[in-house]
């Protein structure tokens, strides 16, 4: 069906493919599975036209294959579902759906053939938000995403390439997404699938083939090979443990006390006390208001009622985030590159700008004394970059990540904030974060950690509390609670 | 819940795309309460007065809406009605026919749209600036062709596009603005319905999508420029006809009024929403509020505050509204 051989890219002095053979079968559904800047992406987006391979060779359905652009692959059958976002989000469902393959009567829309195509396609994907009149950009996340699918879906490809689908996906529509899937594969449909999930490439995926450094590394069917062993072709060394040594019992005094506050829509209750040295995980549906409690704690989100105390003070309910900041809260956006980060700006600004007092002199910035503050948390973090001058773009999504925590370390946050701190990023820097995270608890920081990846939330955290459609459960310790009763939680309510 | 949502956002969705219209009846009610002759400011004469103005601004608004919605923005404009305005004026000049005169000053318009287009997709340089640059060129392409002097024209019907009082009588308005109506609702139909169209709002809502569903982006972005200039030069044909004479330093910072036109109109720069009807909206907006000052005998500079006053609080607004209706 498609065969790759030799594939190589560069960009540069980046080396992004170094060799990668693939051969894919009829009706299969291959993961590829790699660490971020293994060259995954890279490599989708050269089977689906948008770059060019320096060397080696294609083939789809034994005939050569070298698509100038990603129309010209659009029309061999190869479709790919991109991991950013890519809908516009003014246009409708069925022109998102059916955009570049609109149909047409002599250069005029024929909508009634786009609402009948968008509507058959739906109902391969029944999900209750979408209507093909709908306007994408009043969708909720989730959804925007199976409107991505469905774009692929109406191209008829017969290779689908998907780069993490389900990043955004709460687990009902991955189980439509998986069903959709199963269904393409019965009709011969061959699929590429991404995810770091790995659980998720168990339950969906027949082979695998591991990226690392830009070549493939092994590859296999996937009954009969355990995490460890995949984990360690993607890390190029065996992995002992993800999780460090828990971070030891919090201490009595309470830092945070956060009573009843409410935000609506999102935040219909949330309360909880938060000890030093504590870390409190909290899991839920997306969607269910975990980030807009988090964001209203910051400031960032208006609440209606309710109290936060940080060390016993009161924090007025209009504080704006800089006073918020002041007491002592940090905040890490799930939204790494819409504001988590200043992209273009250099390392040394984004990990010292919350605390610029420390390398300033009335109003003047010491660059040196930067440059020293900054390299000091990347080094803490194991952030790769060549200069804490390069700009925050040029890096890896887990590194960029790992700035973004060096901030919080920088800024001496007493109680840190995280939303999805490990969210899209690859294992090695998985580590690192979870390492960053236990040792704040251990100096005796307070610790929030949203998640939607519940290994992650039983590896590090002591206590957990549950966001069910707005509401959140009184936190309890960790050992308590199992990945069954989270979930009924987090659904239930 | 969800049939509530959806009924609640297109009534949110309605009074976004009606609001210009009610803050036009709104500018217009509270001169014609302020004026001390109403009837003489609401008179059919008074509406001639202000349609005939508009036609140069609306006509503009109408290549500018499409430009805005797909994420880009014009500022050669105030230059290119100057220059196409004079192309027309030596043509007129030179004895050729008042239909090619026309001919040539409108392709002028569509060339230097072209121009800007190929600068901006084939040498990589944002839209503001490779407009910028055009500003500056087509004026001074204005002012060699017009030898840095106005340039006189015989009488022929031309002078007669943009008049007041139009002959014959039953038409009631100028051709120019029955010309500028026309045109504004093919170029709506042009824009929702036709496949060129929704690529228009494609690009302006994300580019990077509609280029990886294999739209040629490119080609598009310079048809659209390309198109606009052929607005942009029916607006110096107009300018030229009002002036009965090509005036190379006519039209400076009209292409702001044309901007303002289309935002007010419910136009957004980042692109991917706009209407023509809005832009129209806008531009009656503008010409109303420079004509009830006028009657008012308010100096010049309160009404350029006022229309600037105006522009912020429109968008402002609009802001407010769209965040209401979560759309």
């Amino acid at each position: 069906m498609l065969a790759l051989s030799g594939l190589r890219k560069r960009f540069g002095a980046t080396v992004a493919l170094d060799g990668v053979d693939l051969d894919l079968a009829p009706g299969e559904v291959h993961a590829l599975i790699g660490e971020n800047g293994a060259g995954k992406s890279t490599l989708l987006n050269v089977i689906a036209g948008a770059l060019a391979p320096d060397a080696g060779t294609m083939r789809v359905n034994d005939a050569p294959y070298a698509p100038a652009s990603p129309l010209a692959a659009r029309h061999a059958g190869v479709a790919l579902i991109h991991q950013e976002l890519s809908l516009c989000p003014h246009l409708t469902v069925a022109e998102n759906v059916l955009m570049g393959l609109e149909p047409t009567r002599a250069g005029w829309l024929d909508r009634a053939a786009m609402r009948r195509e968008a509507a058959r396609l739906l109902e391969a994907f029944s999900h209750p938000d979408l209507a093909p009149d709908r306007v994408v950009g009043t969708l909720p996340i989730a959804a925007r995403q199976v409107v991505e699918i469905l774009r692929a879906m109406a191209a008829r490809a017969s290779i689908v390439l998907m780069d993490e689908p389900t990043s955004s996906l709460p687990r009902e529509d991955v189980l439509r997404l998986f069903a959709l899937i199963r269904r393409l594969k019965a009709s011969g449909v061959t699929i590429v699938y991404i995810s770091h999930f790995l659980e998720e490439v168990r339950e969906i995926a027949d082979r695998f083939t591991v990226l690392r450094d830009g070549r493939s590394v092994a590859s296999g069917t996937l009954t009969g090979v355990t995490n460890e062993t995949l984990i360690a072709h993607m890390v190029g060394r065996p992995v002992d443990a993800l999780f460090p040594e828990r971070a030891p019992a919090p201490q009595e005094d309470v830092l945070v006390d956060v009573v009843d506050v409410v935000s609506p829509p999102a935040v219909r209750r949330a309360a909880f006390q938060l000890r030093r040295g504590e870390i409190l995980g909290v899991a839920g549906l997306v969607g269910s208001g975990r980030t807009e409690t988090i964001r209203a704690l910051m400031g960032l989100e208006p609440a209606e009622s309710g109290d936060v105390r940080v060390h016993g003070r009161r924090l007025a309910r209009t504080a704006s985030p800089a006073t918020r900041l002041g007491a002592g809260l940090g905040y890490l956006s799930e939204d790494r590159k819409g504001e988590g980060l200043a992209l273009d700006m250099s390392l040394a600004d984004n990990i010292t700008c919350t605390r610029y007092g420390a390398c300033s002199t009335g109003g003047w910035l010491r660059r040196g004394a930067q440059r020293d503050q900054a390299r000091r948390w990347m080094e803490a973090l194991a952030v790769k970059a060549r200069s804490p001058w390069q700009a925050a773009r040029t890096l890896s999504g887990g590194n960029q990540q790992k700035v973004a925590l060096a901030r919080l370390l920088h800024q001496h946050a007493d109680v840190l904030l995280l939303d999805e701190p490990t969210k899209g990023i690859d294992i090695g820097s998985k580590v690192e974060i979870y390492r960053a995270i236990v040792d704040c608890a251990r100096r005796g920081a307070g610790v929030v950690m949203v998640s939607s990846y519940l290994p992650e939330l039983f590896g590090v955290c002591h206590t957990l509390a549950v966001m069910s459609r707005g509401r959140l459960t009184p936190a309890r310790p960790i050992d308590e609670w199992t990945p069954e009763s989270v979930m009924e939680a987090a659904i239930g309510g | 819940m969800a049939a509530e949502t959806t009924a609640g956002s297109r009534y949110g969705r309605l009074l976004v795309t009606l609001a210009p219209l009610i803050g036009l009846l709104l500018v217009i009610g509270v001169f014609a309460l302020m004026s001390d002759a109403p009837d003489q400011y609401l008179s059919v004469r008074n509406l001639r007065i202000v349609l005939a103005q508009t036609v140069i601004v609306a006509l503009g608004a109408i290549g500018m809406t499409m430009i805005i919605v797909s994420g880009g923005i014009d500022l050669s404009v105030g230059s290119a009605i100057a220059l196409t305005g004079v192309v027309t004026a030596v043509l007129l000049r030179d004895g050729y026919g008042p239909a090619a005169a026309i001919a040539a000053g409108v392709a002028m318009g569509g060339l230097v749209g072209v121009l800007n287009g190929l600068a901006i997709t084939m040498l990589r340089v944002l839209p503001f600036i490779a407009t910028l640059g055009m500003l500056g060129v087509a004026r001074g392409a204005a002012k060699w062709l017009g030898d840095q002097q106005t340039v006189n024209v015989p009488p022929t019907w031309v002078n007669e596009l943009a008049v007041t009082f139009p002959t014959p009588a039953w038409l009631l308005v100028a051709p120019g603005v029955w010309l500028t109506l026309v045109l504004a609702i093919v170029m709506t139909v042009v824009l929702i319905r036709t496949v060129f169209g929704r690529r228009v709002f494609a690009i302006g809502s994300n580019e990077a999508a509609a280029r990886a569903c294999g739209v040629a982006t490119d080609r598009i972005k310079v048809a659209i420029y390309g198109l606009a200039g052929l607005f942009f030069g029916l607006s110096g044909v107009m300018q030229m006809s009002r002036l009965r004479q090509g005036d190379p330093t006519v039209a400076i910072g009209t292409e702001l009024d044309v901007i303002a036109a289309v935002v007010i109109g419910g136009g957004s720069l980042a692109g991917g929403e706009g209407t023509i009807a809005g832009a129209m909206v806008g531009a009656l907006t503008m010409a109303f509020l420079r004509n009830g000052t006028q009657q008012m005998g308010w100096p010049n500079y309160i009404q350029e505050i006022i229309i600037g006053i105006i522009i912020v609080l429109a968008v402002a607004a609009d802001r407010v509204r769209r965040a209401r209706a979560g759309v």
